[in-house]
């Protein structure tokens, strides 16, 4: 094999690096006439210098991060692009059983319903705000995170401002289970297995998920420098194609055993099988112990979850906005859809005879069930992708969505 | 920040690589240098400490949560900046080669910063250098402990003495074209092997 067909690819310790793992193991990369070197990273920091100065080719990504880096919000201004998206789904909230048991007394249910979790937590962190108590810490896997954005969108839909009425601060997934014990956070919502892991270690609820707050919602990417795409198409067409047919092999639940059982090996996750299986089976243990299924826990490919949606990247634009790390203007919205790359995915897979979506944006939260839409074969239905309360973002008015959104931020702050 | 000295902060939980830059950053003049090898309450310790740069290594879990504490709630009190400039790109590719990264409160000189970060640079390097050394060493006398053991059994085995034992494993070695460690290694394993189906 020619050693520019080498393609050196960094991962977090996740269940979602799945894809990648399985395009390694399972040959998918080999039959593509690639060959993928795994590289296991301690950080996102460190995922995302290594991108940039070309430790790495490709990598495991949080969907914002490579937003972020081409927006200049971190210290390498090294244009990225993301050419699929590992899938969609995999992040819990999980609180202290303490703090589940108060939210329980308020209403909330122990089946995962995140608008009932929603009000009961609203309602206690507003008596202890009159009493004067302590903020709660909630820990979160990164700044730039689908975790805070959603955790934060859920949280200031109830008048809960992060910063003013809780705190939000970044660990490493690995170490919440441990510091949730410790007392050192009340909550935090990480990616699997790390919600489980905490159940099972004891002390931990699970009050919902990130595909209940926005149902599928986008979570990992595949990114990439843009420099390196160009490069060579061709290589960056077979690295897509391996990755997304090791996508529907990580969807049949044929395979899940199998999956979690690669996973688990220490090379990548470093977790004990038992943990991996109940997520990857789309199966969360819910606060009374019942194991409950959470059918969009966990989509690599169907319903084309691979999509690099670019209503995805501006919804994240969005609230980069909301939270004013970004000023929302023309140029940083060219960059964003520059960022994710549609056209890349439909290039590469269009030899598969892979159903795509006729657009490359959609309006979230349009689809309230399963829905046939437009593609390539006419067979494509896409899974419904409403937010929690309702709300739609149409990507083409995502300037007075913001405004919007901080017209009610503004006005919870005054209240 | 004019002539006052600068306060560099070190996070490393390796304690030998921490101690050899910040030897290397003394006998250079900076003598302020704080060690961090505990990254528990991380916020607290970065408020108190009030550095001017810090330095952690690039394999730190806790980088994540550091550019959060520096970026975000703006807890500390002055700016920081992720490596040394946005367009130096050849300073933060050198550090991130050596496994560094470096964060540096706006507002300092900038020659001052490059020749601090420069000299912790080269320490990472002089560090990973050893380590590679010592690792060889290691390396090399669990291999003479291997070679010894395939020397016995053979002794043992073929009631050959020690130079020929010696002779005959370089013998395979070379044959084979493989490294005589590598050959003693293949007759352990295989001594062991059969030793087990004699046992049971």
């Amino acid at each position: 094999m020619n050693s520019s067909m080498r393609i050196r690819v960094g991962f977090m310790p996740l269940a979602d690096a799945a894809p990648l793992v399985v395009a390694r193991e399972m040959g998918f990369a080999r039959d593509e006439g690639v060959e993928i070197v795994l590289s296991r990273e301690t950080s996102w920091a460190t995922v995302r210098d290594r991108l940039s100065v070309g430790h790495l080719d490709a990598s495991h990504a949080l969907a914002p991060l490579p937003l972020a880096t081409k927006l200049g919000l971190g210290p390498l201004h090294v244009p990225m692009s993301v050419p699929i998206a590992l899938g969609c789904g995999g992040n819990t909230v999980t609180v202290a059983d303490w703090l589940f048991s108060a939210m329980a007394d308020k209403g909330a249910s122990a089946d995962f319903d995140c608008k009932r979790a929603l009000s009961a937590l609203a309602s206690i962190v507003t008596a202890r705000r009159a009493r004067g108590l302590a903020k709660f810490v909630f820990a979160v896997v990164h700044q730039h995170s689908a975790h805070r954005y959603q955790l934060a969108y859920w949280f200031a839909s109830a008048g809960i401002i992060p910063g003013r009425d809780v705190s939000l601060v970044v660990l490493p997934p690995s170490l919440m289970p441990e510091a949730l014990q410790a007392g050192n956070i009340d909550g935090f919502c990480a990616g699997e297995p790390w919600g489980s892991v905490a159940v099972s270690a004891g002390g931990a609820s699970i009050v919902t998920t990130n595909s209940h707050i926005w149902r599928s919602s986008p979570e990992k990417v595949l990114s990439t420098r843009e420099d390196w795409v160009e490069e060579d198409p061709d290589r960056a067409d077979a690295l897509v194609r391996a990755i997304w047919r090791a996508s529907v092999w990580c969807d049949d639940a044929a395979n899940t055993a199998e999956l979690a059982e690669l996973l688990a090996r220490p090379e990548y996750v470093d977790a004990h099988t038992k943990h991996l299986l109940p997520g990857l089976s789309r199966k969360l243990p819910a606060p009374d112990g019942r194991l409950l299924d959470v059918p969009g826990l966990f989509n690599f490919a169907r319903a084309a979850s691979g999509f690099p949606w670019l209503s995805h990247a501006l919804w994240f634009l969005s609230q980069m906005a909301r939270w004013d790390e970004i000023q929302l203007a023309a140029d940083t919205i060219k960059k964003g859809c520059r960022t994710f790359r549609p056209d890349i995915y439909r290039r590469a897979l269009a030899p598969l005879g892979v159903d795509m979506p006729s657009a490359n944006s959609k309006v979230e939260g349009a689809l309230p069930t399963e829905t046939p839409v437009g593609s390539s074969t006419g067979k494509l239905s896409l899974h419904a992708d409403g937010f929690f309360d309702g709300a739609r973002f149409d990507p083409d008015r995502i300037d007075s969505y913001v405004a919007e959104l901080k017209a009610l931020d503004s006005q919870v702050r005054k209240a | 920040m004019g002539d006052k000295p600068v306060h560099v902060l070190i996070i490393d939980a390796n304690r030998i690589r921490a101690s050899i830059i910040e030897e290397g950053l003394v006998e250079n003049g900076v003598t302020h240098v704080t060690v961090l090898t505990d990254m528990r309450e991380l916020l607290r310790k970065i408020i108190e400490i009030d550095p001017d740069v810090i330095f952690v290594d690039l394999e730190n879990p806790n980088r994540d949560q550091l550019e959060y504490i520096l970026q975000v709630p703006r807890a500390v009190k002055r700016p920081v900046a992720m490596f040394v400039e946005h367009s130096d790109q050849a300073s933060t590719e050198a550090a991130i080669d050596a496994g560094v990264s470096a964060y540096i409160v706006d507002g300092l000189r900038k020659e001052r910063v490059r020749s601090i970060l420069d000299m912790t640079v080269s320490r990472f390097n002089a560090f990973h250098r050893l380590q590679k050394e010592l690792d060889s060493v290691r390396n090399e006398l669990a291999e003479r402990k291997t070679i010894d053991r395939a020397k016995a059994i053979l002794m043992k085995t073929r009631g050959v003495n020690e130079p020929e034992a010696y002779a005959l494993l370089r013998r395979i070695a070379m044959n084979e074209g493989r490294r005589i460690a590598v050959v003693a290694e293949s007759v352990v394993l295989a001594a062991g092997l059969f030793k087990r189906d004699v046992d049971t």
